[in-house]
């Protein structure tokens, strides 16, 4: 028997690093696999199990791979938005935007989160970032390569990240820190606890409700103790965070999105508001424009499947005998109780409901192009 | 009745000439929650080595080999419905198939219990 695991370290030839919540996670029995060239937890207890809880509970994520960076410097704003499609000038104080890194065809090099810490409140910086850990080295080194001199980027590689998932995040924070319950969806501030200076967004990759929160390495097994320590939250693993994001209909770098896509046939053109669509000034533009005016040869969809079989990634999925598509993610989806994907399919055949095959193992199963998410998103909204 | 493992982790009991193939605790352990698994048409044979079931995690397809050459002569229907008697029972009714044994000299390099569980306790 082989198992053959979908996470792999993608930069083999190198030696692993540890989080900072390395010894924490072994001592709460995880098992850790190799992934974005750390070794991080996959599992506690058991996927179905903590996907559930998650959903019903909250659940504790480390996510201290991921890049975040600070930015600073006289004209921050003009620089980023040469690099980002996104409205940083718009961007207030205390508010998160989701934005994208494209490159000079209009492929996507990354997806991040974009903040504006008021007032210099997170460690001096103008703008906050977050990107994959998988693309962080080579995320910094084309936004150094585009930035000006004027504007300083820090890498806060000694920042640890922790996300707290779930319908119970917010009552389970407020108890420790009970400011955190005045944010709103993509909100974020600072805030103190015990002494210890954290960065708080309510944001998260689950279609939950939640918070990432920023904390230096050194204060994060505490942290994350505290956080157990409530009846709400238990710790959960890489395996049932990318299980719920697949069910919220949110794409991962590296099997969603790659630099072969553009922006606006992945179905993220909400990043780009109108006036930099119209005005253009950033990186990749182009393509945004002729996605948008002419359509794209193909486009990011759901997909649902009929029976038990689940389709993973790479397996290709056909129209009668025509190959028109490829899932880049799939699996069992533990709330939806079936099995579930992502993939591209070729603009003609991903209205919703167009019936489709997908191939896995020689025999074609029964799918069809499904309207994303596939767990119906809880964000704890202003207007709500 | 005895029972042999491999180094693929999968148990076979033989009694006369059929044999009950299966995945071990640890397998399952390593796997996680199963949620299907593929088994053989009766009637298929299979040398040593052939792929001959796949079961899948939440996470990952895993294939399943046949421990020795033989003819199906059974698969546990019982796991199409509940995938999970993988997790919870695996040496017992979480069995995946049943082969009539082509070649029983293909049994002499196998483990007893004993030394199976030296070789877990060495991964």
């Amino acid at each position: 028997m082989t198992v053959t695991d979908d996470v792999v370290p993608l930069e083999e030839e190198l030696p692993l690093e540890k989080l900072p919540l390395d010894r924490w996670h072994r001592a709460r029995g995880a098992r850790m696999v190799a992934f974005a060239g750390y070794e991080m937890p996959i599992q506690y207890e058991g996927i179905m199990a903590e996907h559930g809880w998650t959903r019903e509970h909250a659940g504790l994520f480390d996510v201290s791979h991921m890049g975040q960076l600070g930015f600073s410097g006289e004209g921050v704003d003009a620089a980023l938005e040469a690099i980002l499609p996104s409205d940083i000038r718009g961007l207030k104080p205390f508010r998160q935007r989701y934005s994208l890194l494209l490159d000079e065809e209009g492929g996507i090099l990354d997806d991040l989160m974009v903040s504006r810490p008021g007032d210099g409140a997170f460690d001096g910086a103008a703008i906050y970032m977050v990107v994959n850990g998988a693309t962080k080295y080579d995320d910094i080194a084309w936004i150094i390569e585009h930035l000006p001199d004027e504007v300083v980027m820090n890498h806060m590689a000694d920042q640890a990240l922790l996300a707290l998932q779930g319908p119970e995040a917010g009552a389970a924070l407020a108890t420790i820190l009970p400011g955190t319950a005045d944010l709103f969806f993509m909100q974020c501030g600072a805030f103190d606890w015990q002494g210890v200076p954290l960065w708080i967004s309510r944001s998260g990759y689950t279609g939950e409700d939640g918070f990432e929160i920023s904390i230096p390495g050194d204060a994060a097994e505490a942290f994350a103790e505290a956080l157990c320590a409530l009846p709400q939250v238990k710790p959960i693993g890489l395996g049932a965070r990318d299980s719920l994001r697949l069910e919220a209909g949110l794409p991962l770098y590296g099997h969603d999105l790659d630099p072969r896509v553009g922006a606006v046939a992945a179905g993220l053109g909400f990043a780009i508001p109108k006036r930099r669509r119209e005005e253009g000034g950033f990186i990749g533009h182009a393509r945004v424009l002729r996605e948008l005016a002419d359509g794209a040869g193909s486009r990011r969809v759901g997909l649902t499947i009929e029976g038990r079989l689940p389709a993973r990634e790479g397996a290709p999925i056909y129209a009668g005998d025509a190959l028109v598509g490829e899932v880049t993610s799939g699996g069992f989806a533990p709330t939806v109780g079936a099995p579930i994907a992502m993939g591209w399919v070729s603009t003609p055949h991903a209205g919703v409901g167009t019936p489709l095959e997908i191939e896995v193992r020689g025999k074609r199963i029964a799918a069809a192009v499904a309207a994303m998410p596939f767990v119906p998103h809880r964000y704890h909204r202003q207007t709500s | 009745m005895s029972r042999y493992f491999t180094d693929e982790h999968e148990w076979i009991d033989v009694a006369g000439d059929i044999a009950t193939v299966g995945i071990t605790e640890y397998a399952q352990e390593q796997l996680g929650d199963i949620v299907f698994v593929e088994l053989p048409d009766e009637g298929a044979t299979f040398d040593k080595g052939d792929d001959a079931a796949v079961v899948e995690s939440v996470k990952a397809a895993s294939d399943v080999y046949a421990p020795i050459s033989g003819e199906v002569v059974e698969a546990n229907g019982a796991l199409e419905d509940e995938p999970a008697l993988v997790n919870s029972d695996p040496e017992e009714d979480g069995w995946f198939f049943k082969l009539r044994v082509a070649d029983t000299s293909e049994l002499e390099g196998l483990m007893d219990e004993a030394a199976y569980k030296k070789f877990v306790a060495s991964l």
